[in-house]
């Protein structure tokens, strides 16, 4: 229904709405704008805007900080594999549920979703000594499977709500045509539903790369990720405010431009589909 | 419907997920039951025995107990306060039709996407920070005397910085339901003669009330958890020790296991609590 | 080949039997249409035959051999869905070579078999195309195409022209049996429509609450309904049944006539049923006459060749040809 506005109306909410996001925005910005000053520059009274001398030397002073890479490193394979492995387990068992639906279908799904509810703390030192016990600290492998766990049930609940828009009658069909459940999966239900597996693994990546409770508590020097890395600043670096922010701009700027692809599905993944 | 050979099938391919949730939900969950009874120190003597209900009286009991559920409540209370207002607000005005719409919500919604850890760091040094922070200057130049936000005001300090990660997900959500709403609804209250403010209150408030409730609900979960913002900015100390902290200092900081575990067992009745309401939510629209 | 017999085959869902035991013979290369009332059954009987459903009793046999435990691909039928069920990210080309893929074919006699399909079926120009880009007519002709490089025992199809307008319904009707004539391959074919029963089977299978009714050739079912239900199912429009005194002299329960069995005058005759025109219904080459007011039937319906001057509130007499009158008992069986 496009309703002609007023262009005076159309100017005001465009004013507001844009002070609005700048100002949602700001921390950003300023994290962003910070990372590229002197670390004089950085504290200047009054502060500097954009009126400063450019420089790149916080970056170079943050990357030669020789453990960096490894961080970033970390964060990839962490985020990566715990997604795909979830994926792997998840296409399944998604597959169940939408195409062979049982009276405990539901019940299952919900319970899934619940264990995604189970505040982290109450099982940390459980996990923790069975992390002692299997010789999982501080390892990729370990945190790799705690966060594929903790995000495995959104990722079989996006899967499922994609799935189901997918007409059972063309699986019925494959298989008429002589496809086994492999190739069903393979060739039809996979390219049909790509969009909504991008979707989920771009979303769950960017949940495993931003989570900070685990990553927190079972690293220590050789499996953290960005996360720790950047907690590393809360003492006295944080006062070294251009170079906190040019760590802070390599943490985040990857992760921002995936996140924001990814904002329509943030809200099915992230509401369990109870708002569409 | 399906035949005897899918089903089988489909009770195969669910088996490792549920298989590996059900193991992810009951090991450690029973375990945590289990220390909850014991007194376990490890690095004082390690599994003292049975202490019945004493570490879940002891936990109630001790002077940081209830400090912790006020700045728990605190938190959450005002973290949703805050997101529910201004995401409501935020938006309807993004729900207009504006010049870079698309931009604007991308600028809204960039927070979310940002790990908790370098948000709280940010805010903590460059605009918290009562000599160098942004805020400072901004105090200064109004002629005030800075605030040294993280011991002064720690809890409102706290509430601003996850509100302010928060603020993306509600507005987006609410986004969402407003654009659902059928818009000759909208247009035949016009009609009827119901003016913006009228519109707003009888039409879309109503219409956005389940998106509320599932923000609040999803929100509530997440934030009775909030653990990394603490943990890098006051490490719970200026009456900022939630429940969560609380139950991790307990656990790795005092490693009194026993208790800790005990706390545990609080905080997974808390959050269930909340989850039941939200299930339902969830569950009903399984159905439709 | 393909022999299709059903022995004693029965389907349950939980508690609801949807199709009670039932036998049935598909002789090879027969044109068999399963028809009946939404809910019938006669999709449940298709996806029984197909493997899509278990069976919860008795036994499948294709062309000799019990296929009821075996898997759908391995009973060599292929299968055309109502929503066609085309694979929508693969191009015409890919869709049609999809079973023969499956089959582990060899590429040049996969490109071989699914051109000679395209062009039995004018779809050559469109194999690069994906169904995104097609026309309901068009995609049904892939999914026909891709049944038939197969070269199945029996082709399935599930109320393949529901989805088409009226207009292309009767050409891909047409098609339909024109394929039908060439392959000489056994056809099972469910379908509400009773025209298309009619004008493409070789045997008509009435079913309702998944029992058969009768089983036949159209014109056996036409001219001698087994009961009431076929006798009202099949044809159109309906046949008029008329129960009490009238039925009675003819040492019935009830009598039923077709349409057009009656003749309609507009004078009175010896006999004749009098009654008031409601509407009439000009087709051009026929006319449906709804009259009332008889005291035998709420409506009568008579068709009458070509034009008729009958317009609302006519008085009319009709006289029914005593050989074609239907006799029913109270159990609603046939009176041969």
């Amino acid at each position: 229904m496009a309703r002609e506005h007023s262009p005076r109306r159309k100017a005001l909410l465009t004013v507001a709405a844009w002070t609005a996001g700048l100002l949602i925005f700001f921390p950003i910005l300023w994290t962003i704008l910070t990372s590229f000053k002197t670390e004089a520059q950085a504290i200047a009274d009054p502060p500097l805007f954009l009126n400063f001398d450019w420089t790149l030397e916080n970056y170079a002073a943050v990357q030669e900080r020789s453990d960096y890479m490894r961080f970033l490193w970390n964060s990839i394979v962490i985020s990566g594999a715990s997604t795909l492995l979830g994926v792997l387990i998840a296409v399944p068992a998604a597959w169940s549920m939408a195409f062979v639906p049982s009276k405990r279908t539901k019940d299952i799904l919900l319970w899934m979703l619940s264990t995604k509810m189970l505040p982290a703390v109450g099982v940390l030192y459980p996990i923790y000594l069975i992390f002692i016990e299997l010789g999982l600290l501080d390892t990729r492998a370990g945190l790799t499977v705690v966060i594929m766990l903790i995000n495995l049930p959104i990722i079989v609940w996006m899967l499922y709500t994609y799935f189901r828009e997918i007409p059972v009658d063309i699986l019925e069909a494959a298989r008429m045509d002589g496809a086994d459940l492999r190739a069903e999966i393979l060739y039809v239900l996979a390219p049909m539903a790509l969009p909504g597996i991008a979707s989920t693994v771009l979303l769950n990546v960017i949940l495993a790369w931003n989570e900070a409770f685990w990553t927190l508590n079972l690293t220590a020097a050789n499996a953290a990720p960005l996360t720790a890395f950047i907690a590393s600043y809360s003492s006295p670096e944080g006062l070294f405010y251009a170079k906190l922010s040019a760590a802070s701009t390599m943490a985040i700027a990857p992760i921002l431009i995936l996140g924001w692809f990814s904002q329509k599905q943030l809200v099915r993944g992230l509401t369990f589909g109870a708002v569409k | 419907m399906a035949t005897r050979r899918s089903r089988a099938a489909a009770r195969m391919m669910m088996a490792p997920a549920v298989v590996l949730l059900l193991g992810w939900m009951l090991v450690p969950l029973t375990m945590t039951l289990w220390f909850s009874f014991r007194r376990y120190l490890p690095m004082r003597g390690g599994d003292l025995g049975w202490a019945g209900f004493d570490n879940y009286v002891r936990f109630v009991s001790s002077s940081a107990f209830w400090p912790s559920i006020q700045a728990t409540l605190v938190i959450v209370g005002g973290v949703l306060a805050a997101t529910v207002a201004l995401g409501v607000l935020l938006a309807l005005l993004l729900d207009q039709p504006i010049w870079g719409q698309g931009v604007v919500r991308v600028l809204v919604i960039a927070p979310f996407f940002v790990m908790p850890t370098v948000s709280a760091l940010v805010w903590k040094n460059m605009f918290m920070d009562p000599v160098n922070g942004l805020f400072a200057h901004l105090w200064r130049l109004f002629g005030a005397e800075p605030l040294a936000w993280m011991s002064e005001a720690s809890l409102p300090s706290i509430v601003l910085i996850v509100s302010w990660q928060w603020l993306p997900f509600a507005t987006l959500i609410l986004l969402t339901a407003i654009q659902s709403l059928d818009r000759e609804q909208l247009e035949a209250a016009e009609m009827d003669g119901a003016g913006p403010l009228s519109r707003f209150v009888h039409i879309i408030l109503p219409h956005l009330s389940r998106a509320v409730t599932v923000v609040i609900l999803i929100q509530t979960i997440f934030l009775l958890s909030v653990f990394a913002e603490i943990f890098v900015t006051t490490q719970g100390s200026f009456g900022t020790r939630t429940l969560t902290y609380l139950i991790y200092q307990r656990v790795l900081e005092s490693q009194n296991v026993g208790l800790g575990s005990a706390g545990g067992v609080y905080a997974i009745i808390l959050a269930n609590i909340v989850a039941i309401f939200l299930m339902r939510i969830v569950g009903k629209n399984l159905d439709a | 080949m393909g022999r299709i017999v059903l022995e004693q085959v029965a389907k349950r869902f939980g508690d609801a039997e949807v199709i009670p035991a039932l036998d049935l013979e598909i002789e090879d290369g027969e044109f068999a249409v399963f028809v009946g009332p939404s809910g019938c059954g006669k999709s449940t009987l298709l996806r029984l035959i197909a493997g899509l459903e278990d069976v919860s009793g008795g036994r499948i046999l294709i062309d000799g051999a019990d296929a009821t435990q075996m898997a759908p691909a391995r009973r060599g039928l292929a299968m055309v869905f109502q929503s066609y069920a085309l694979y929508p990210h693969m191009t015409v080309r890919k869709n049609i070579a999809f079973p023969l893929r499956m089959a582990g074919l060899d590429k040049a006699e996969i490109e071989r078999r699914v051109q000679s399909a395209a062009a039995a079926l004018n779809l050559t120009d469109y194999l690069d195309r994906r169904p995104g880009q097609l026309s309901g007519g068009q995609r049904q002709r892939v999914a026909i195409g891709r049944a038939i490089v197969r070269e199945p025992a029996a082709f399935l199809f599930d109320e393949p022209l529901s989805n088409l307008d009226a207009a292309l319904r009767v050409g891909m009707r047409l098609e339909i049996s024109e394929l039908h004539k060439r392959l000489r391959t056994t056809m099972i074919y469910v379908t509400h429509d009773q025209v298309e029963a009619m004008t493409m089977a070789d045997k008509i299978v009435v079913l309702q609450a998944g029992r058969i009714e009768q089983a036949g050739s159209p014109l056996e079912l036409y001219r001698a309904p087994r009961n009431r239900f076929v006798a009202g199912f099949i044809g159109s429009p309906r046949m008029n049944f008329i129960e009490g005194e009238e039925a009675g002299r003819r040492g019935a329960f009830a009598i039923g006539v077709r349409p057009e069995d009656i003749a309609l005058s507009r004078e009175p005759a010896p006999g004749a049923w009098e009654g008031v025109v409601g509407v009439a219904e000009h087709l051009g080459s026929d006319t449906f006459v709804h009259v009332h007011e008889t005291g035998l039937a709420e409506t009568i319906t008579v068709r009458v060749s070509g034009e008729t001057p009958c317009a609302h509130g006519d008085r009319v007499w009709l006289t029914p040809r005593e050989d074609a009158i239907h006799r029913f008992d109270a159990q609603g069986l046939r009176i041969a």
